[in-house]
């Protein structure tokens, strides 16, 4: 009998926060009577998480290597602005660069993807080569690229980007919102790349224990890295997406989103002392934040109260997730 | 006054998926070392871990003098007169060796604040009083696995209990420190304190035991009178079977030189270590705690930079400058330290034994993860490594079944030159068995293998020559054929084979 209830446990435990996520829109869809399953409502959900939901994949991993990544809101706004001001429109009022037709829409996306992955590359390179703690690089990297996305755009924001761009945020494929298949292909990415390749299992194994892992012959420098560098990129995605869907580039865009990506990565399981984590796990965390601001929006609570329950909701997950992971006996 | 000084009674615990201890009894006398044995993941840690009270049994009773008790936590465990020396240790990496003794206890000034001299004092005292060479103002972290052995045997014995629970607590001691151990627990049995002593090593426990009993599966299968025990019945009674050769050595054939080391030295630590290996062989590498074998290792195998020396494999000078490096040569390296440079404590017990040999099994770009499932299987069975299954998390494996998962990591790699440093601490009859086993086929098949041990037995049974360190250099080197304990003590302590010899 108590082998089944051990049992019992084990599942409850594994897919705890899953179960979190169904009991809070069963709540939510009883007390909005019934506004929040909307189809409309639903696919706005879908969204409003796919910025987070992206970034939170990458700092999943970068906590996965017992690290942490601070910068990633604002790499969201240098990215921003640099992409916005190379695609705005001829007609543009506050147009950055005067003249000439903009370039076409793949190079600049993928100079604002390779921006991103600088800015990571570099944090991974502070935290690696240099030895400096995680925290403290990617706080630099915070105010160092936060200050250059309003040095570079003048403090302003720059619109009237042409539609070719906004499409990636605004349109849809199949009813679907771009912005959702994009974070899907992201989390598969990141999903395959954790569980399927070995920088994925060398990603868990120097997070677990850094020194087993040197002598397990992982190049570790190189694989923290590829972490950090592949968190800044995921970062210039979701800054795309947003950029496009409110069709401007702004300096103070993703302010704190670092932090939602991490209550999100951690409400999803990962563990802030290394080695535990999954893609799926960040997308149910961002799910869980976003249904959450979503319904509380619905329901008219005031933007100062969700935050004091996202602060419990955040708490809460952490405990689950440190009840869970305990190993001294 | 009580017939026992410790009581256990039908004794439970489930962890999930694992009904670790199924009813089981044990019974201590006041004054006496009480054996206690068993293969791995038998519940010998557990149980011992119920009786301090770290664990709640989910059945069963405990009597201390007599008294019922049901201990909430360590201190109360301590404050009654219990104290205990994990099989894991748990050391504070960054305080030293008098704070760590003290830990819990520390001695206050007049002011109520941490009187930093008096523990170092004290801690002194107790640490000479036990002969004990280890300064108390060094950091633990920087102490190798014996002198942190050595320092949380000086805090357990220090507690002045009635009763102190020694679990495997000479896993990383060489016989001499073993001999000195014995004196403090007879002194402590005169006394009139009681000992619990796991251990898996049998000279041991016909040593210093005056009872013994032996569990498996979660199950007493008996308590016996050590004097009324023979080895052979005692093997029988933990694996349920005999076993007819204990140290499978082959003939294999020795083979070309693989691994020349010439002059290798690290500033302070060795100096001038020159061997040679050949394929088909096993090197012994023999000396007391401190000697310098694990740092020779160590630095062989690129995790710490050498300051002068060559190594050669296979004829060709090769430049390793991390592990890494040392794994592309063919290398591999069992450490002495499991928790510290081994374990993945979170990671599964898949995990634990792939990923050095994640590498050799790629399709393109991703893991052929059918086929490490097997691999993993495999070395499950060879070992008899104790899981519920792969997926568990290796922190919830019995000592012994973490050590197996260790070697099954490196054997995974299939290196042509395998370092083992003490390949089979805390691991049980049955399982040494199998690796002496592995080794000698190894051996057979071609590959070279260094052997660095505190086991005497283990090292003259298994090496075919011997190498013998003393503070760091190289004393001499003796064949399988020379090779006698006494010789291998008196050079292990610095005397030249010349010198003993003319001392004959
Ligand atoms: N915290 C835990 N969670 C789950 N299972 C556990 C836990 N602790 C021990 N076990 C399991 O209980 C069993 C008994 O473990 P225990 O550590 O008592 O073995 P042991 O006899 O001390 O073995 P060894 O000789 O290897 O030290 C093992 O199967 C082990 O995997
Ligand atoms: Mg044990």
């Amino acid at each position: 009998m108590s082998r089944l209830n051990s049992k019992l446990l084990s599942i409850l435990k594994k897919y705890s926060i899953l179960f979190i996520l169904i009991g809070l829109i069963l709540v939510i869809s009883i007390l909005s009577g019934g506004v929040f399953l909307r189809i409309t409502n639903l696919l706005n959900v879908l969204r409003q998480i796919s910025v987070i939901g992206i970034i939170s994949l990458g700092v999943t991993m970068v906590i996965i290597t017992a690290g942490i990544d601070l910068s990633s809101g604002a790499i969201v706004a240098i990215v921003s602005v640099v992409v916005a001001s190379l695609l705005q429109s001829p007609t543009a009022a506050d147009r950055l660069f005067k003249g000439g037709q903009p370039w076409p829409v793949l190079p600049i996306l993928i100079i604002g993807l390779l921006i991103g992955a600088l800015g990571g590359l570099i944090n991974g390179g502070l935290i690696a080569k240099f030895k400096i703690p995680p925290f403290v690089a990617t706080l630099g990297m915070m105010t160092f690229a936060r200050g250059w996305a309003f040095i570079y755009s003048e403090g302003r924001p720059r619109g009237s980007l042409i539609p070719q761009f906004e499409i990636i945020g605004q349109g849809s494929l199949f009813g679907i919102p771009n912005p959702a298949w994009i974070l899907l292909i992201c989390v598969l990415i990141t999903h395959v790349i954790l569980k399927h390749t070995l920088w994925g299992r060398y990603t868990y194994a120097l997070g677990s224990n850094i020194q087993a892992a040197i002598v397990s012959g992982i190049n570790t420098n190189r694989y923290i890295l590829l972490v950090y560098t592949y968190a800044g990129f995921l970062s210039a995605v979701a800054s795309i997406v947003l950029t496009a869907r409110i069709g401007s580039g702004q300096p103070g865009l993703g302010m704190s989103y670092e932090l939602d990506a991490i209550a999100a990565s951690v409400i999803g399981g990962t563990s802030l002392s290394g080695g535990i984590g999954s893609a799926g796990g960040a997308l149910i965390g961002a799910l869980i934040i976003g249904v959450m601001k979503n319904g509380l929006d619905i329901l008219n609570v005031s933007a100062d109260f969700q935050q004091v329950m996202r602060a419990i909701i955040i708490v809460v997950a952490v405990i689950i997730d440190v009840r869970k992971n305990i190993k001294r006996s | 006054m009580n017939q026992y000084v410790l009581e256990m009674i039908g004794i439970h615990k489930h962890f999930p998926g694992v009904h670790a201890l199924k009813g089981v009894d044990l019974r201590v006398k006041p004054g006496t070392v009480h054996g206690v044995m068993g293969e791995n993941g038998a519940g010998k840690s557990t149980l011992m871990k119920v009786a301090i009270g770290l664990y709640k049994a989910d059945a069963g009773t405990i009597r201390f003098k007599g008294e019922e008790v049901s201990f909430n936590s360590i201190h109360e465990a301590l404050q009654k007169g219990i104290s205990m020396i994990h099989q894991e240790l748990s050391p504070l990496p960054y305080m030293t060796v008098a704070q760590n003794i003290f830990l819990g206890r520390e001695i206050l000034n007049r002011f109520g604040l941490i009187d930093h001299k008096a523990i170092d004092r004290e801690a002194g005292k107790i640490l000479e009083e036990l002969q004990i060479p280890i300064s108390p103002s060094r950091i633990m972290g920087e102490l190798s696995v014996a002198q942190m052995q050595l320092v949380e045997i000086a805090e357990a014995v220090s507690r002045n209990a009635e009763l102190v629970i020694m679990d495997e607590p000479t896993s990383a001691l060489t016989e001499k420190e073993v001999d000195h151990l014995f004196e403090i627990i007879r002194n402590l049995k005169n006394r009139g304190v009681a000992v619990v002593y796991i251990s898996h090593k049998m000279d041991e426990i016909f040593k210093i035991t005056d009872e013994v009993s032996v569990y498996r599966d979660g199950e007493l299968i008996d308590c016996r009178k050590t004097s009324d025990l023979t080895r052979e019945l005692l093997i029988k009674m933990m694996v349920g079977r005999s076993i007819d050769q204990f140290f499978q050595k082959s003939k294999a054939k020795i083979g070309e030189i693989i691994l020349e080391v010439e002059g290798l030295s690290r500033r302070g630590v060795f100096r001038d270590v020159s061997f040679t290996l050949r394929r088909g062989e096993i090197l012994g590498f023999a000396g007391l705690v401190g000697a310098g074998r694990t740092e020779v290792m160590e630095t062989l195998f690129g995790i710490y930079p050498k300051d002068k020396g060559t190594i050669r494999i296979k004829g060709k000078k090769v430049d390793i400058h991390s592990p890494y490096d040392a794994i592309r040569n063919g290398m591999a390296f069992l450490t002495e330290d499991r928790k510290r440079s081994g374990l993945y404590l979170n990671l599964s017990v898949r995990d634990n034994i792939a990923i050095a040999s994640l590498k050799e099994h790629l399709k393109g770009f991703l893991i052929n993860h059918s086929k490490i499932h097997s691999i993993c299987e495999q070395a499950v069975q060879t070992l008899s490594i104790k899981t519920p299954n792969l997926e568990q998390q290796v922190m919830f494996l019995s000592g012994g079944n973490q050590q197996k998962v260790l070697v099954s990591r490196w054997l995974a790699t299939s290196p042509e030159i395998l370092i083992l440093d003490e390949p089979t601490r805390g691991i049980d009859v049955g399982a040494k068995a199998e690796i002496y086993k592995l080794m000698s086929t190894l051996a057979q098949e071609g590959k070279a293998i260094i052997l660095v041990s505190s086991e005497m037995p283990e090292i003259l049974a298994m090496s075919d020559r011997i190498v013998v360190m003393h503070e760091g250099v190289k004393i001499g080197e003796l064949t399988r054929e020379e090779a006698t304990p006494e010789k291998i003590l008196h050079m292990a302590t610095g005397e030249t084979l010349a010198t003993f010899q003319e001392a004959r």
